[in-house]
């Protein structure tokens, strides 16, 4: 009896050691943030679509390099600094060079800052920070850094295309500004009063308020205040539950114009809003859904309705995060020296099957692409979102938006 | 001026929420001495399972049999958990329910995932019910009123009227004694937690399509319901649906104007630090009430603590 315990015990072991061999050779992507409480749901739809990005594009094409298969690996952060750092670590001491992190900027404030340090000092494992989501200026400006690349437009870049279609509204006179108090949300609004101050001098923001992130039970009071200012138009950076709750929350309580939002789709926010939300909502990002961007997209997002029946594509940057990474990868002709592959990042022009140019401008590693403004509807609507007949319908489109726009960011390149 | 009005109707129907929540939680502390933290986690099971008969039977099915679906699901939990573990002391107890919030929690995200439920408000009552100058005021708040309104009465009614509601205060203060007089007390408990978690679900029914149906629900709504009951007084009925509705009108109307610190300061007659960037104090200064409203009922929690610890409505009992 002892023996053939023992004898379990022994094969399992080396089971264990034989699976980590295999495993050894993959290029390990550490996906840090939200998979439990308020944002698990946005987190976790982020990390289908990694999952499905890398073994789609990469791993399905026989691997990169000679035939190293990409694993992204799941952390959850529940959206704390504090915890982000704790997984970094862990990431780390797995053998991870890849870190990717999206949802809330003071996280990737915390990320940007702790990589920086932990590449200085160890100089054998150092990581790249490939940013997705988190939006807040900074990141790419005063606070840059060579290990920090961003795949998504910044929160100046967002406002100044959103800005662009409201200026051209002549019935516009007065605007309320709501967001999420963090640095993103501050950043939201400042660009916001900036661009609309320039844009059109002619109008009054009436209100221009924060609300705490991810605590609010019930946004009436603030739709009523929304209300009672008599604003004609809404514009919120917020994201997640708190996306859904104070756009469900202005509509039921009378409110009648448009809401420009940045992150009003896909993880059931599109199914909740519903008929509701159809053609006021307006939101602004990159890639063509509707009307997809190209016949490759429309086979990947097929297949990924095969494998996920209630996922969306909500966030194609991922998409394009993978697949420029792969291809520096594939250049640098290494998948361990970061500094290496993060050259190759730098500058790099990538077609993105979404549609359009993408460029990593050098100076600050910020993604140039074509943005979007598109409409909440369920007209001409190909890939609808959470199974709802609604999607996003793109309106317009800045070409290459803020190509030449200013940045405060000074390279340090080892 | 006219927001006032609008915001007490708002406040009224979070507080009265709040109140469903509470009065469950508050009754079985009274009768059995649990702190039950697993309360909140029925409410969201109530959400749940509302949603999924909404979808085969639509939403007024939804509201009759989830709550039962609750109610029978908390009196198996005191039967083959609590009551077990009870002998064992209030600790265990406790580490039972916090365990049994978790696990619920995992089993909603396990059974329907992590993504919001498209849980809406019923067609019917889909509409403005009135506006008051450009406010409207949706129908199924008013909905919400009442059927919070008729299950106070209800359960008011039951307590003090009715042979069981007098047996079940009896065996409130004298268990022994009223198993002495051939009552089954076990059973009563048993009564007591199914009543009251099944109270915790129709709070979940009618407030998952306004308050939003996902796996953090529960969490959301958990801390502020034992403020609710603290501040009311542990076990006390009427405490519960004061101090709901003072927590309700509390932070709708905190939220609603903007009083700046620095006016309330300034009103009590200190005059604002000149430098005011270079003031240690700076953040305090610039706090507005829309910032603070979701922590002012903690403030009035610690202040009930220290004033009057057996709450508003509380029995001081040893």
């Amino acid at each position: 009896m002892k023996n053939i315990t023992k004898l379990g015990a022994v094969s399992a072991l080396s089971l264990i050691i034989g699976a980590s061999a295999a495993f050894a050779e993959n290029i390990k992507v550490a996906f840090i943030d939200p998979l439990s409480g308020p944002f698990a749901s946005t987190g976790t739809n982020g990390l289908h679509q990694f999952e499905f990005a890398a073994d789609y594009m990469v791993n399905a094409n026989g691997g990169l390099l000679d035939g190293q298969q990409m694993e992204v690996i799941g952390f959850d952060n529940k959206i704390s600094p504090k915890e982000s750092l704790i997984q970094l670590q862990v990431a780390i001491d797995q053998g991870v060079r890849f870190i990717v992190q999206g949802n809330s900027s003071g996280v990737a404030n915390a990320l940007t800052e702790a990589i920086d340090k932990h590449n200085r000092r160890n100089p054998d494992s150092r990581v790249l920070f490939l940013n997705y989501a988190a939006v807040d200026p900074a990141l790419t400006n005063d606070k840059c850094n060579f290990w920090h690349f961003r795949f998504d437009a910044n929160a100046d870049i967002k406002m100044d295309a959103l800005t662009d279609v409201m200026a051209a509204d002549e019935n516009l006179k007065k605007v309320y500004i709501i967001g999420q108090d963090y640095s993103f949300g501050k950043a939201v609004a400042a660009a916001a009063v900036d661009m609309l101050g320039a844009k059109r001098p002619d109008v009054e923001i009436v209100g221009n308020e924060l609300h705490p992130i991810g605590k609010v039970k019930d946004f009436t009071p603030y739709s009523r205040k929304i209300v009672a200012s008599g604003a004609d138009a809404v514009i919120t950076g917020n994201w997640g539950a708190d996306m859904l709750g104070i756009g469900k929350s202005i509509i039921e309580n009378g409110f009648e114009g448009p809401i420009y939002t940045y992150y009003a789709a896909g993880s059931g926010i599109t199914a909740a809003f519903g008929e509701s939300g159809k053609g006021r909502i307006r939101l602004v990002s990159q890639g063509d859904i509707n009307p997809i961007g190209s016949d490759e997209a429309r086979e990947l997002y097929k297949a990924f309705k095969a494998k996920y029946p209630d996922g969306n594509i909500d966030q194609s940057r991922i998409f394009n995060t993978i697949g420029m990474l792969s291809e520096a990868i594939t250049q640098a002709g290494t998948a361990d020296d970061v500094v290496a592959i993060a050259s190759k990042l730098e500058g790099m022009e990538y077609d993105s099957m979404w549609g359009g140019k993408l460029f990593m401008r050098p100076q600050d590693h910020q993604i140039i692409q074509n943005m979007n403004v598109g409409v909440h509807t369920d007209e001409n609507v190909e890939f609808d979102y959470d199974n709802s007949g609604f999607g996003v319908v793109t309106e317009s489109t800045v070409e290459m938006a803020s190509m030449d726009a200013p940045t405060t960011c000074e390279m340090k390149r080892p | 001026m006219d927001l006032i009005l609008v915001n007490l109707i708002d406040g009224l129907v979070t507080g009265l929420l709040l109140f469903m929540l509470s009065a469950g939680l508050t009754l079985i502390f009274s009768m059995m001495g649990v702190l039950n933290f697993a309360h909140a986690s029925f409410y969201m099971l109530g959400a749940y399972f509302a949603y999924q008969i909404s979808i085969a039977l639509g939403f007024w099915m939804g509201l009759l049999i989830a709550p039962l679906i609750v109610g029978v699901l908390g009196a198996g939990v005191e039967r083959y958990g609590l009551r077990r573990v009870h002998q064992y002391g209030h600790v265990p107890e406790l580490i039972f329910t916090f365990g049994l919030a978790l696990l619920i929690e995992e089993l909603v995200q396990f059974i329907w995932g992590k993504n919001q439920m498209p849980y809406d408000v019923p067609d019917i009552l889909n509409f403005t019910a009135f506006a008051i100058s450009g406010n409207s005021i949706p129908a199924y708040k008013i909905f919400m009123i009442f059927i919070s309104v008729g299950i106070f009465i209800g359960l008011l009614y039951v307590l003090t009227k009715t042979r069981v509601g007098m047996i079940i205060q009896a065996a409130l203060s004298y268990p022994r004694t009223v198993e002495a007089l051939g009552h089954n007390v076990p059973l009563i408990f048993m009564g007591v937690f199914g009543v009251g978690t099944a109270l915790a679900g129709v709070a979940g029914v009618i407030a998952g399509p306004v308050l939003g149906t996902f796996p953090g629900m529960a969490f959301v709504l958990g801390s502020i319901v034992f403020v609710t009951i603290v501040i009311g007084g542990l076990g006390s009925l009427w405490g519960a649906l004061v101090a709901s509705l003072l927590i309700g009108w509390i932070t709708t109307f905190a939220k609603s104007y903007n009083i700046e610190m620095e006016n309330v300061l300034n009103a009590i007659g200190i005059a604002t630090p000149e430098n005011l960037d270079d003031n240690i104090f700076r953040d305090f200064w610039s706090l507005t009430s829309p910032q603070i409203a979701d922590i002012l009922p903690y403030i009035l929690m610690v202040l009930i603590l220290i004033f009057r610890p057996a709450g508003l409505f509380g029995k001081r009992t040893s």
